[in-house]
């Protein structure tokens, strides 16, 4: 069953919320997801990118009031 | 009966707690109404932040650390006796010795450690200056290297975000001193898109790195090191050469939370503003131990102790909460020729990156000396 860790990356302005997304997949199993909220709009475009390029998959992006959810399953080992 | 505060670890975050509630609990203390005990792993207190000077001859090892007991109140009761497990339903902690201890309220700052066993063949073929073994090794390496292609590679997490810059600027002036920048290329690597976490230290790094000829590599995230070949292979399916390879490892949280079941890779849930563990109205979590989303780095632990400080205090004695913790860091950052600036940010204000100059490399150097009386709250 896919397990679902949430990373509340809200106000982390260092190293920021692709570092600390980057982190949380060290500690994942292979198919779980990761849910990263951040309220820095450069997230919004710097994740799926980085996503793409490291092999993973970017499963949804949801804007919310203030902040956006980020949700990514961690695809390779 | 007495309240007993118990504090786990030792470093920068343990031990400004601890004398900071001498110094505000003295008289309750003397009254017998209130213990403070710190377990520790180590005889020994580091300063963590000279160590990536010491592998360039810019600090004395002896300056690096001081007896524990020296940096510590008299009135703290101190014990090296490694912590095994922590049990927060029952309030008790067990040490290597095999001692129950129980506490009313326990501050847990156990700390990050390296771990270059995460990535294979890192741990038998990269230096790093984040240990005083790393350190030494890496002052070996620089004293034989004769030139060639030097990496410096960063991974994560890692504590003090800014290092890995700092090292890049000392490794290109330390070059230049010994007449091998010619035959030689730097190259940064970083797991993301631009240079730093930071955007606005990525900003001002990417010219400053141009204009010495630093090379940079992003989207770099090192699958593993192969040895044979002297080369980083990354997930992205880039290969990169080296001849002096300087990595930051990933970090994880300490054995003993995973040990306790306190959190995944030694992180601890703890609430950003509060301090507190999360679900916890007597277990405070500070510096590197936490999982809260900001830098790992001894100014944090440092602001925090402070907030840790005056709640448990104020807790103890009026039964009150007195404030929040602001998401408050600064970092110095050391560039070239002997300058440095720096950042400072909270969870409402991002950083900015002032321009280097030599007054602020000067604070630097005069806060690497300062930092002993920093940690006893004289400052």
């Amino acid at each position: 069953m896919t397990k679902r860790t949430k990373i509340d990356a809200r106000g982390a302005h260092c190293p920021g919320p692709l570092m600390e997304l980057i982190a949380g997949l060290r500690l994942v199993e292979k198919g779980d997801e990761i849910e990263i909220l951040s309220n820095d709009k450069g997230s919004l475009k710097d994740i799926p990118i980085w996503v793409q390029k490291a092999g993973h998959a970017l499963g949804s992006i949801e804007e919310l009031q203030e902040y956006y959810s980020i949700v990514v399953e961690k695809v390779k080992t | 009966m007495s309240k007993r505060i118990i504090i786990v670890g030792s470093g920068i975050g343990g031990t400004i707690v601890a004398n900071g509630l001498c110094n505000i609990l003295g008289s309750e203390i003397a009254r017998r109404e209130i213990s403070v005990s710190m377990l520790s792993a180590t005889d020994k207190h580091f300063y963590q932040p000279g160590l990536f000077y010491l592998p360039f001859g810019k600090f004395r090892e002896s300056d690096l650390y001081k007896n524990q007991k020296e940096v510590l109140d008299d009135r703290i009761h101190f014990k090296v006796d490694p912590v095994t497990k922590i049990d927060i339903q029952d309030n008790t902690i067990t040490t290597e010795s095999d001692n129950i201890h129980e506490y009313d309220y326990l501050v847990i700052a156990t700390g990050s450690r390296i771990r270059p066993d995460l990535i294979p063949g890192m741990k038998q073929s990269a230096h790093w200056f984040y240990d005083l073994d790393g350190a030494r090794r890496l002052r070996e390496a620089l004293e034989d290297f004769k030139g060639g292609r030097v990496v410096i590679n960063v991974n994560a997490p890692h504590k003090c975000p800014v290092a890995p810059v700092e090292v890049t600027f000392m490794m290109h002036s330390y070059l230049k001193e010994r007449g091998l920048l010619e035959n030689s290329e730097i190259t940064y690597t970083y797991p993301i898109g631009r240079l730093h976490g930071i955007e606005p230290v990525s900003n001002w790094l990417e010219p400053e790195f141009e204009s010495l000829g630093i090379r940079s590599e992003t989207f770099f995230n090192t699958k593993e090191i192969v040895p044979s070949k002297r080369s980083i292979e990354t997930e992205e399916g880039a290969s990169l050469p080296y001849e002096l390879l300087i990595a930051i490892p990933p970090h994880s949280g300490a054995q003993l939370i995973e040990d306790s079941n306190l959190g995944v890779g030694g992180w601890v849930p703890t609430d950003p503003q509060t301090l507190l563990l999360e679900g916890s109205n007597n277990v405070f979590v500070l510096g590197d131990t936490t999982n809260i989303p900001i830098s790992k780095a001894g100014s944090t632990a440092h602001f925090e102790a402070d907030v840790i400080i005056e709640n448990l205090s104020a807790l103890i004695t009026e039964g009150r909460w007195a404030k929040n913790y602001d998401g408050k860091v600064f970092c110095f950052i050391e560039t070239t020729d002997e300058k440095a600036t720096y950042i400072s940010f909270n969870y409402e204000n991002p950083p900015r990156v002032g321009a280097p100059n030599q007054m602020i490399h000067w604070a630097k150097i005069g806060y690497n000396r300062l930092y002993w009386l920093s940690i006893k709250g004289l400052l």
